[in-house]
């Protein structure tokens, strides 16, 4: 079971958590990331996604789908927001669940590592020097 | 033809997508070539990819026309 949600509204971790529950699952692992203040020794004031949505949905299940081979797991939540965020807002939630948790843990941490390298979104920092598009230049 | 653009590409290009003559035929190794020599700041990432039809492409795909392609600038989501 794969759920995948790109969206410009808040993101629910209870949403995420109950949709990857199950009674065979004795594992449930979630990794929620959110915006924080400082970057680079700079102040971050507020952040801005830029998404290709159409190919961002196909990537990101993509990615739930090899994590549920390889690692055996019974479901993936992958929610991520767009659009214009500010300080401590969650930007993306991963929920993963299999039957015992040395699976969860492993196919949590490779699907937000996978995230990072493939999926066609990109963030806009605002800080007090300026604003910047990460990790496009050397 | 239509190249959309996002992130920083969308700065390079000065708007949501650019247009770039007679790549019909070129792979996508050339498409990017003819992009840098057209829109030098290109060249001052630190990569960029092409997606060709929602997918990434691969270097020695052909360009045919009617393919939806958009410039993926270096990705930073989650």
């Amino acid at each position: 079971m794969i759920d995948i949600a790109l969206r410009a509204t808040p993101l629910d971790l209870t949403e995420c958590s109950q949709f990857v529950s199950h009674p065979s699952c004795g594992g449930l692992c979630f990794f929620v990331g959110t915006i924080r203040d400082l970057n680079l020794g700079q102040t971050v004031t507020h952040l801005e996604f830029d998404t290709y949505d159409v190919m961002a949905l196909k990537e990101m299940h993509k990615i739930a789908e090899t994590a549920r081979e390889q690692f055996g797991l019974h479901a993936v939540a992958l929610h991520h927001r767009k659009g214009e965020l500010t300080i401590g807002e969650v930007a993306v939630i991963v929920a993963v669940s299999s039957v015992h948790r040395a699976p969860a843990f492993a196919g949590c941490e490779f699907v937000i590592d996978e995230l990072k390298k493939t999926v066609p979104i990109w963030k806009k920092e605002f800080r007090a020097d300026g604003s910047h598009w990460l990790a496009a230049r050397p | 033809m239509k190249i959309a653009c996002f992130g920083v590409a969308r700065e390079i290009a000065g708007g949501p997508s650019l247009r770039l003559p007679d790549i019909e035929g070129s792979t996508v190794a050339e498409l990017r070539q003819k992009l840098i020599t057209a829109y030098p700041a290109f060249g001052g990432l630190v990569s960029f990819a092409i997606a060709r039809n929602e997918a990434y492409a691969l270097d020695g795909d052909r360009i045919e026309a009617g393919d939806e392609l958009v410039i993926i600038p270096p990705v930073s989501g989650g």
